[in-house]
């Protein structure tokens, strides 16, 4: 059975046809990118898996249970974490902060516990802060601790964005253009990194990327995406090889 | 002697300031919106345990009536949010304070046609009876109101910093979108807020009769509050409590010592100067963005 699964999921924006009668499924363990022009429908499906959207038809089944049955808050509890293309963090809080809203949905306490700081609740905040502690040794985060998001370089805010996610303890890892706006050396770290959460956390990652170096060095699979329909799937070699991909990217008698 | 003794008046007067200004602040926290209606909250907290309590009406006991009224109050708040500002989930700030402000000269309105526009007082326990400490003379009201407001604050603080539901609030307030993905019902939340404020403005509404007589423009008082909020720093609790002080210790000086307006003015001329100098209010937990 495959981790997720999508299957002919159609979604309108009036006249307007976002994703038409689109089907994948990621597997366990894998690295799966979807990539295609501007306007393809890539964040809308990212939408759609974190409920963002209701599909008008179709289904979305997550680790054998129905997606469509859940609200927003309740896509985190599932095991899903996410990024975004334009950075969504708690601006006025620091980094530190930040990862350990990540540990929300894992606060087992109870409201009176934790309004008399309990050794309970003592016991589980420090547990909290080694998970997150993790996160900040394997993204290199230590010189950015107790930094406000505020003033940070958009390079190290994506990288938070990730730690956040991480820092959820998830099982499907959705990065929404994890490369988008990275000097050449932090999209190489970034390539290392998502290497490193599939094969040492055994995260499974599903992104959507415009670097196509990015994507054929780290993805098992490719979907090609182009008016929110499926263009062509495979591994990155034969997605690129593609001909209705080239056309979709470079136009008609390109080839 | 009479020094300490306007300074103690002063507090208790500025504890009630500064419960309101801790709804102003509540509110903004969790939502980044601001709610004129605090105000006219804190005074239907009070009409409605003068409702439930005075012999004319419900005759109930104070101690059963008190905590009814927080809880109608806090029921309200939620209430409220759920069918009028969640309509409002994703426009601009402005709407959010025009309704706010509409919604206060409703409440003013509805208080006055119920129990009309004379003032009435709050047969309270806790107006009975004075302290004498060393030649202070404190009125029962007087320490109620200040014991109550420091240990709401302590409660509020320690909410904000250490329960995962006010951390959730704090979440939500700054990336809505995040907070979602992290797994925080953000609407639920942020209606809870709505109640958590009703229930703070009906114990200052209970304090605030206690201490004196109370009539439907009593909410007008949320002005004031406002000011001290913003003295306090917009967002800082312990900052509002002490916005609140300093506003309510600063009118009985000015008005003995100075000429009569004075005391009406200088809330405001304070207000004006921390604008000036210290834009982000006194205990500021904003800081200034690196462009």
């Amino acid at each position: 059975m495959s981790l997720l699964e999508i299957k002919e999921a159609t979604l309108k924006f009036g006249g307007v046809v976002a994703v038409n009668n689109l089907s994948l499924s990621v597997e366990e363990g894998e690295v799966y990118a979807i990539v295609g022009p501007n306007g393809a429908g890539k964040s809308t499906v990212f939408n759609l898996i974190s409920r963002f959207y209701q599909p008008f038809s179709g289904s979305i089944t997550f680790d054998g249970q129905n997606l469509l049955d859940r609200a927003p808050d309740q896509v985190a509890d599932l095991g899903i974490a996410r990024t975004f293309q334009n950075i969504e963090l708690f601006d006025h809080a620091t980094v530190l902060q930040n990862l350990l809203v990540g540990r929300h949905r894992h606060r087992k306490t109870s409201l009176v516990e934790e309004l008399f700081f309990a050794p309970r609740v003592r016991r589980e905040e420090i547990a909290h802060r080694e998970a997150v502690e993790e996160v900040v040794d394997f993204l290199d985060l230590q010189p950015y601790r107790d930094k406000m998001i505020a003033g940070l370089p958009y390079g190290v805010r994506k990288v938070v964005e990730l730690g956040r996610a991480l820092a959820t303890g998830p099982k499907l890892l959705l990065l929404d253009e994890p490369a988008s706006g990275l000097s050449v050396e932090e999209t190489q770290d970034m390539r290392w990194w998502i290497d490193d959460i599939r094969k040492q956390m055994g995260i499974t990652v599903l992104m959507v990327e415009h670097d196509m170096g990015l994507v054929s060095s780290v993805s098992d699979r490719v979907l090609a995406l182009a008016d929110g329909a499926k263009l062509a799937e495979g591994t990155p070699a034969e997605v690129q090889a593609d001909p209705a991909v080239i056309e979709a990217y470079l136009g008609v008698g390109a080839v | 002697m009479e020094v300490l003794q306007l300074l103690v008046s002063g507090l208790a007067n500025g504890c009630v300031y500064g419960l309101i200004a801790l709804g102003f602040v509540l509110i903004y926290k969790a939502t980044e919106a601001v709610n004129f209606a605090q105000g006219d909250f804190m005074m239907l907290g009070a009409f409605v345990t003068l409702g439930l309590t005075n012999a004319e009406h419900m005759n109930l006991p104070f101690w059963v009536a008190a905590p009814l009224a927080i809880l109608v109050m806090a029921v309200l708040g939620y209430l409220l949010d759920f069918f009028v500002l969640r309509r409002l989930f994703g426009q601009s700030q402005t709407a959010v304070v025009i309704l706010t402000i509409a919604l206060g000269f409703v409440i003013r309105f509805v208080a006055g046609v119920i129990w009309g526009h004379e003032p009435q007082t709050l047969e309270s326990p806790l107006s009975i009876g004075d302290i004498n400490i060393g030649g202070v003379v404190l009125g029962m009201a007087d320490v109620a109101v200040i014991v109550v407001t420091v240990l709401l604050t302590l409660f509020l603080y320690q909410f904000f910093q250490r329960t995962k539901l006010g951390l959730a609030m704090q979440a939500a307030s700054q990336n809505q979108m995040a907070a979602y993905y992290m797994g925080i019902p953000v609407k639920r939340v942020q209606g809870l807020i709505w109640g958590l404020s009703g229930a703070t403005a009906a114990i200052a509404g209970i304090l605030f009769a206690s201490k004196g007589a109370i009539d439907p423009n009593a909410g007008l008082l949320g002005i004031k509050a406002f000011a001290a909020a913003v003295i306090g720093g917009f967002g800082s609790l312990p900052g509002a409590l002490v916005g609140g002080l300093i506003v309510g210790v600063i009118e009985p000086f000015a008005s003995r010592y100075f000429a009569a307006g004075y005391s009406q003015i200088a809330p405001y001329v304070l207000l004006l100067l921390v604008l000036v100098f210290r834009p982000n209010g006194l205990f500021s937990q904003v800081r200034v963005k690196k462009v």
